[in-house]
């Protein structure tokens, strides 16, 4: 590695964690000290009240969803992109990073226009009495759209890396497809699935725009954390809105250091 | 014993292989020999089911196997950069295939706690193969393939990846290995020093055919084309024909046949001495040289080099050695 002069390494690690700073650790900061400013009676009122219980468990139930779907998609893309030789895999790696691209307000205007009352669907979905927009499968189609990219992109690398000799080795020492997946593929890539996951939570349970398009945001039934988070902010309910932003918060820096503590045993294995 | 019958493959465009037949007796060390892109691995990848040939059979021990899995052919294959699984023990590595075939807890430990002491990595049970060297990985490769008992053994290029004199220590161990072991094996080589050191028969490939195949004397002292005499073993062209370096007569004066030729470099190899030459008339190459400048390679013994008393700028004059083809070259009775 290159060596570098004190002054340097000084001015490089001030503009880093400055910057750290300024965007990330001073306004999580300020929300959290906001709302534990009067003590923890009021954050525990303003986080039991059965809105924010109901939405509280919504975004877990989407995320149960979304998460084991994505990381099974995931891995599956993974595979076809780097494993698959075919017609067309340029135009299915742009198709897999199409939700980073579009915004996601888009995407719920989109999901309504095919599945809304007046969608494409929505009068055969609306005969057969299935509702997808203002209720759970709307919320959850949105979410796994939106977090989609995720796994499929920290595995794809992993894949490429490891290449497909120890793949083929299994194959000679007589393991089918799937004990070669098993015991050899997957746990070659276990990190980057579970860094996969870990990105995938975060998404589900951050998201704002596409689910607050389809979710119709009806108290008490579609309205998720995030969700609850807006409507408390523009009721000027201060207090309310940065205890629910605090939960969210809490939420993300568990997964954060589910992952992490995971972690250490990466560098005995490999 | 292993029959290649008329196999073709094909990669687009790209023809590999053109319509090969080739036997393998059973119990033999068998080396296939060639130049990278002679499609020897692919070959090699043919026997073992991890390409699919477009035309033609292969038969192991009497059964038709073209259209089988790897998984089905009961071979062993050992590759050039040891596709050790990393995340398991070496261990677990070698027992990999017996796990798979549901054996007895027992009997694997008992299997890969042997074969561990065959390969001489016994005590490195609990080792990942990150902890291993190059030389020790390649071991415990080729100990994972001999535990399901395998028909046939197949390296690709199994020492390539290793330096020089791990290189050399591996192909003694694996030539005793295989008088002991007696499996069916089959290594891809393109470096003409290994395969002549560990084979009983080579099959030297070219541009997707079988350019000549037997035993390595043979092939050595009777090469049937330029190819085969080129690529095994280091040869000059001298006029016409081409002529092995320790064939070459280099003298004080002219005689009947002789060149005159300019000393441009002496080379001490210990026992040997290696003298490059530029012909006065300028027909002189080295086969694997492709300009005209290239030197005349002539290996001498030690005492014949003192006697002539040898140095950069002298004017000598060079000859084959009446009466050598087909004769007992030092390199072929040591093979």
């Amino acid at each position: 590695m290159l060596e570098q002069s004190r002054p340097a390494r000084l001015t490089l690690r001030v503009v880093a964690l400055g910057y750290l700073a300024l965007l990330l650790g001073i306004p999580v900061g300020v929300v959290l000290y906001r709302t534990f400013e009067h003590g923890i009676a009021p954050v525990w009122d303003a986080i039991t009240t059965p809105a924010a219980i109901s939405a509280f468990t919504l975004t877990l139930e989407v995320a149960a969803i979304a998460v084991p779907l994505n990381t099974v998609l995931g891995i599956l893309t993974a595979l076809v992109l780097v494993r698959g030789r075919f017609r067309g895999k340029a135009v299915l790696e742009a198709i897999v990073d199409l939700p980073f691209a579009i915004s996601p307000i888009v995407v719920g205007l989109a999901l309504v226009l095919v599945y809304g009352r007046i969608g494409w669907f929505g009068p055969w979905l609306a005969d057969h009495g299935i509702q997808i927009i203002f209720s759970l499968p709307g919320i959850v189609i949105a979410t796994v759209f939106v977090s989609l990219p995720f796994v499929a992109r920290e595995v794809a690398p992993v894949l490429r890396e490891i290449g497909d000799e120890q793949e083929q080795a299994a194959a000679t020492l007589g393991a089918s497809s799937w004990q070669t997946f098993t015991r050899i593929t997957l746990p070659a890539i276990r990190w980057g699935v579970a860094y996969g996951i870990v990105l995938t939570v975060a998404r589900c349970i951050g998201e704002f725009g596409a689910v607050s398009i389809v979710s119709g945001k009806i108290s008490g039934e579609t309205e998720t954390l995030t969700l609850l988070v807006e409507k408390r902010f523009n009721n000027f309910d201060l207090a309310g809105a940065y205890a629910a932003s605090a939960l969210l918060a809490i939420i993300a820096l568990a997964t954060l250091l589910a992952m992490t503590r995971l972690n250490p045993r990466k560098d005995h294995q490999s | 014993m292993i029959t290649v019958e008329n196999v073709d493959k094909h990669y687009g465009d790209f023809h590999a292989l053109k319509g090969i037949d080739l036997e393998i007796a059973s119990g033999s060390l068998t080396a296939l020999l060639g130049p990278s892109g002679s499609g020897k691995s692919t070959l090699l990848r043919v026997i073992a089911g991890l390409e699919v040939p477009t035309s033609g059979r292969v038969v192991l021990d009497g059964r038709d196997v073209t259209n089988l899995a790897p998984q089905q052919r009961g071979i062993g294959f050992v590759f050039q950069h040891y596709a050790a699984f990393k995340h398991m023990t070496v261990r677990d590595n070698v027992a990999f295939g017996l796990k798979i075939r549901k054996k007895p807890k027992a009997e694997i430990k008992e299997k890969t706690d042997e074969l561990l002491r065959v390969v001489g990595l016994d005590g490195y049970q609990q080792r990942y193969p990150s902890q291993l060297s190059g030389g020790q990985r390649q071991r415990m490769a080729l100990a994972r393939a001999l535990a399901i008992e395998p028909a046939v053994l197949l390296l690709d290029e199994p020492f390539g990846a290793l330096d020089a004199q791990v290189r050399a220590e591996l192909r003694t161990w694996l030539r005793r290995l295989h008088d002991e072991v007696h499996v069916t094996t089959v290594l891809v080589t393109h470096d003409q020093e290994e395969a002549l050191d560990v084979a009983d028969t080579i099959a030297v490939m070219d541009a997707g055919e079988i350019a000549q195949s037997g035993k390595p004397r043979d092939l050595y002292d009777a090469p049937s084309s330029d190819f085969v005499m080129s690529f095994l073993g280091p040869v000059s062209r001298l006029g016409e024909g081409l002529v092995r370096p320790h064939d070459l007569e280099v003298l004080l004066e002219a005689r009947d046949g002789a060149r005159e030729a300019q000393v441009v470099r002496v080379v001490h190899l210990g026992f040997e001495v290696r003298v490059e030459l530029l012909l006065a008339d300028g027909n002189g190459t080295s086969a694997d040289g492709v300009g005209a400048s290239e030197p005349v390679v002539a290996q001498i013994t030690r005492a014949e080099a003192a006697a002539l008393e040898l140095s950069a700028g002298d004017i000598v004059w060079v000859r084959e050695q009446l009466g050598t083809r087909g004769a007992d070259g030092p390199k072929a009775a040591a093979a």
